[in-house]
């Protein structure tokens, strides 16, 4: 078994676990955190997308023991009081049908314009960038859409 | 229209759930005492099924139990049945092999689950289920569909000789044979239609609760339907009484179709929540999905379409052979029948059709519905025929469509459908002038100066969705009715819930379905709840595949909706002395036309139910309820037109532009619409260009895993350019004809029509990898 102690969503939180808990089970079946999803096996598909040390990571590679210590945010967490501006553009822009990528997209493209800086993202850009997401409904049209226009607000 | 009514963009009241992390979909619900179920699933694509020795696994930690197949049959639960006979030209009735939910005597797909352990942690259980020793004794496979019918082929099921399932045919042979033998000109042409996987981003999952105090059980699960879950988990599988049995399909990530049927792992953890006391959950992983998630398409056909001398169509000819896998799931049969050849007329008047479909049992998941179900591959074979033609004639793909296309209606086909509006000039028109289709030659030549092969293919498609007239399809083979149902439930304070027997699963109904209700009443849709998915709270309902929500469910809401406003005007009536007929409901009050007497909604909701002072004889309280039966198939169609470049070093291509001009009749949110038609359009150019699921020649799916079975991603796809036509479909109230479908359907002939276009070589097979074009633009 692994003590394991981090901050979630600014919340210091401290659990012991089966050494091979992953991460993304740490999250939703200890704390209850259930908007990261698992949608694949290989790492593939991105559902599971949150930031630790403010960088976004795969839930489901990570064992919850690597994380011990680190700074975790979650889809939960991103809003601060109203919804974060990626959050609204997706909404805005019709981003999302079924729901069940939406976290692991809107996390990833949260780091996405955290990386490139706000306003700096063309369409090709962020097509090449969500490789690591899949969605199965939206044929990604509205996703580029959303985060193109989170980034260009965001950049004020 | 108001401002949330039909027609208007309204965003969708669901999105603030799932954006913040907040939705609620199967595998986030628990109950206490809670444990999970592991399958012991085979490794063998067809297999004996010895003994079973869980003795190990038992021991483990955690373990409470480890069950397996005898014990269900023990316990009288049923096999896994398919629910639309089909009977074979010479009229027998389809060869149904029998199918339990863990078998205990042959497995006939990898995957196919003997056994499951139930331990009180997910861990546990999947530790101990590797620990359950099989004695397997393997039996030669056979996988490849046309190969099962040979003589000497493994055979599958012993009420199915030489691996048939049925051998059913369509149309007049002896006419089209007559039609082909007097043609102009014959186009023939060998198609299949490649193997997919659904692939719906929320795995299967299932949890059972058995309550032994009320002898009930509930169940969560990842369905499209959960009443027809339900109905046939009780009437069929004998899991449960219906009445004490309830199904709940939550927040659900996605279905295609593949969320449609009832799994042996729903079966399985009901069974055993009561075996054990304790509720069970299982949740399916990645290559789970891939494994035993029904699988789409697999068509092997030949085509010869007849041409007069003046290019009309005179006959079509089609001989298919459709893999069912190692079982029949609940509606596959249907699928290479009914939603199939009742389409090879696509938008083209042809006076002759006939086709022969048999279907076969392979080592193989089962196939069934996946999103189109049918439609794509009679489209893809229609239009792929239709654009070879034109190139062997030597005449503008669009203007042999034109010159073909029907254009008056009602309009009867030769096989069964029965169009009944529809403008195919205008969507051609309004893609070709959205492609800039005139400005094509330009862009090929100067693709062609950077040392790039552009192509430009087009596809016109028709569907048949809303379905169905429940004394049509049951004079067809279907066990059930397709009608939809729906209960409006006005509260006294004037606020709605809607019921509905539909299922949203990324449909966005609970926006749509309350737009209706905005527009008819002028309420604000934030007034009007919309529940769905649970077979406690909604009377019943045949839920949401084939487009036919919009058609058929909110035709339903309608009825209801006339039902509650006739009331509400009887009301309104005795309380402002008017007569009935004078009452008008808009904007949120009831008033009498001409005066400026009237009453706010609520005020006589309020009165609805506080009863003081009703009409002599009437019940108090203003809730109705209505079944809609449709009167016909919807007939939703458009045109695709797709264009790529090819680099001829690598065969890579590159898809440059993809128009869609789609008529789906009335639209109540166009934003919804364009989203449903560019999710549609993903997952055709996915299996035009990268989808496909490979079977090794022992029954090993080879691509069993998001690193091997290649599915569409951001950078694969262009942005799209979608737009809408419309013609009212006179069938329902709301002139509706769905759209959930449209893109899968109309865009794989369009991309491959444009490939070959390019690449100057027709011979070329889904999915377009680019070593099968690289190969195919170097022959």
């Amino acid at each position: 078994m692994a003590n394991v102690t981090m901050t979630v969503n600014g919340r210091s939180v401290s659990k012991t676990v089966d050494d091979r808990t992953l991460l993304v089970q740490f999250l939703r079946e200890e704390l209850g955190l259930t908007g990261t999803h698992v949608g694949c096996d290989t790492s593939q598909c991105g559902a599971c997308v949150v930031h630790v040390n403010g960088k976004s990571a795969k839930a489901c590679t990570i064992l919850a023991a690597q994380a011990d210590g680190a700074e975790v945010l979650t889809i939960e967490g991103l809003a601060n009081g109203e919804l974060h501006p990626v959050q609204a553009a997706f909404r805005e822009h019709h981003g999302l049908q079924c729901g069940f990528c939406t976290p692991g997209m809107i996390m990833s493209a949260v780091d996405m314009i955290n990386r490139h800086g706000p306003g700096k993202l063309d369409e090709a850009t962020v097509r090449e960038e969500l490789d690591g997401n899949i969605c199965r409904c939206t044929g990604y049209h509205n996703i580029v859409k959303a985060i193109l226009a989170a980034s260009d607000q965001m950049a004020g | 229209m108001g401002v949330e009514g039909i027609g208007a963009r309204v965003l969708r009241k669901e999105d603030k759930r799932f954006i913040s992390g907040k939705g609620r979909y199967t595998d986030d619900m628990t109950v206490p005492g809670m444990c999970h179920a592991a399958f012991v699933r085979s490794p063998h694509a067809h297999a004996r099924v010895g003994s079973i020795d869980a003795s190990e696994a038992e021991s483990m930690p955690g373990v409470i139990a480890v069950l397996n197949g005898t014990q269900l049959a023990g316990d009288g639960i049923g096999n896994l049945i398919c629910g639309w006979m089909i009977h074979s030209k010479d009229g027998s009735p389809m060869n149904m092999g029998a199918y339990p939910a863990l078998a205990s005597e042959v497995v006939r797909y990898v995957g196919q689950a003997v056994a499951v352990v139930v331990a009180e942690t997910q861990a546990q259980a999947r530790d101990a289920a590797e620990k359950v020793v099989v004695d397997w004794q393997e039996l030669p496979a056979v996988i490849d569909p046309v190969k099962a019918l040979e003589p000497g082929a493994p055979q599958l099921h012993p009420e199915a000789p030489n691996n048939l399932i049925y051998d059913w045919e369509i149309g007049d042979a002896a006419a089209v044979d007559k039609a082909i033998a007097e043609a102009a000109h014959v186009t023939t042409m060998e198609i299949t239609n490649n193997r997919l996987v659904p692939n719906a981003m929320e795995p299967r999952a299932a949890l059972a609760s058995y309550d032994t105090a009320e002898d009930h059980y509930t169940l969560w699960t990842t369905s499209q339907n959960p009443h027809v879950a339900r109905l046939v988990l009780s009437a069929f599988y004998n899991v449960a009484p219906e009445h004490k049995l309830r199904v709940i399909a939550p927040d659900v990530g996605g279905g295609f179709g593949s969320k449609i049927y009832i799994y042996p792992e729903e079966i399985v953890c009901l069974w055993a929540s009561k075996r054990t006391g304790v509720p069970v959950k299982w949740t399916g992983d990645r290559t789970e999905a891939f494994l035993t998630d029904a699988h789409g398409r697999d068509h092997v056909s030949t085509a010869k379409m007849a041409f007069d001398a003046d290019n009309r169509i005179t006959a079509l000819k089609v001989d298919t052979i459709a893999n069912l896998g190692g079982y029949m799931s609940l509606f596959s049969s249907s699928v290479p029948t009914y939603l199939y050849a009742t389409l090879l007329s696509g938008q083209y008047d042809i006076a002759n059709i006939h086709c022969n479909v048999r279907t076969v049992y392979t080592n193989t998941v089962p196939v069934d519905a996946y999103r189109g179900a049918g439609r794509p591959e009679a489209t893809y074979l229609l239009e792929r025929v239709v654009e070879t033609a034109a190139r062997e004639l030597g005449v503008s793909p669009a203007e042999l469509r034109r010159k073909n296309f029907i254009t008056e209606f009602p309009h009867q086909t030769p096989v069964i459908m029965a169009y009944d509006a529809g403008n195919y000039s205008a969507s051609l028109d309004a893609a070709m002038a959205a492609a800039d289709y005139d400005g094509f030659a330009a862009r090929k030549a100067e693709a062609e100066s950077r040392g790039r092969k552009r192509g430009i293919g087009m596809s016109c498609y028709i569907e048949a969705c809303g379905i169905a007239p429940s004394q049509a399809v049951g004079s067809l083979g279907a066990g059930v009715g397709l009608w939809e149902s729906a209960e409006v439930r006005v509260n006294p304070v004037g606020t709605i819930e809607v019921l509905t027997g539909s299922h949203s699963h990324g449909q966005g109904h609970e926006t749509t379905f309350a737009q209706l209700v905005s527009e008819r009443l002028g309420l604000p849709t934030d007034n009007i709840q919309i529940v769905h998915g649970d077979t406690d709270k909604v009377q019943f309902g045949m839920g949401t595949y084939g487009s036919r929500s919009g058609a058929v469910g909110m035709s339903a809401i309608v009825k209801a909706l006339d039902k509650v406003e006739a009331k509400a005007k009887k009301i309104a009536a005795h309380l402002l002395e008017a007569s009935e007929s004078d009452i008008e409901i808009s904007g949120g009050e009831v008033s009498v036309a001409g005066t400026d007497k009237k009453l706010g909604w609520h005020e006589v909701c309020l009165a609805a139910y506080t009863a003081h002072n009703l009409p002599e004889g009437m019940e108090p309280g203003l809730k109705e309820g209505a079944f809609y039966d449709p009167t016909n198939f919807t007939f939703p169609a458009g045109c695709y037109i797709c264009e790529v470049e090819v680099d001829p070093a690598t065969g890579d291509v590159e898809v440059v532009q993809f128009v869609a001009a789609d008529d789906f009749g009335t639209i109540i949110n166009p934003m919804i619409v364009e989203g449903q038609v560019h999710g549609g359009i993903a997952q055709g150019v996915g299996q035009a260009l990268l989808e496909g699921a490979q079977y090794d020649e022992t029954g090993q799916l080879v691509t069993a895993s998001y690193n091997d079975y290649c599915m569409p991603r951001a950078s694969n796809l262009p942005s799209f350019n979608v737009s809408t036509t419309e013609t009212v479909c006179p069938g329902n109230p709301l002139g509706m004809k769905g759209c959930g479908e449209a893109g899968a359907i109309g865009s794989p002939p369009a991309v491959i029509n444009a490939i070959t276009d390019a690449i100057g070589n027709n011979d070329l097979s889904m999915p377009a990898t680019p070593e099968k074009v690289w190969a195919a633009a170097n022959r």
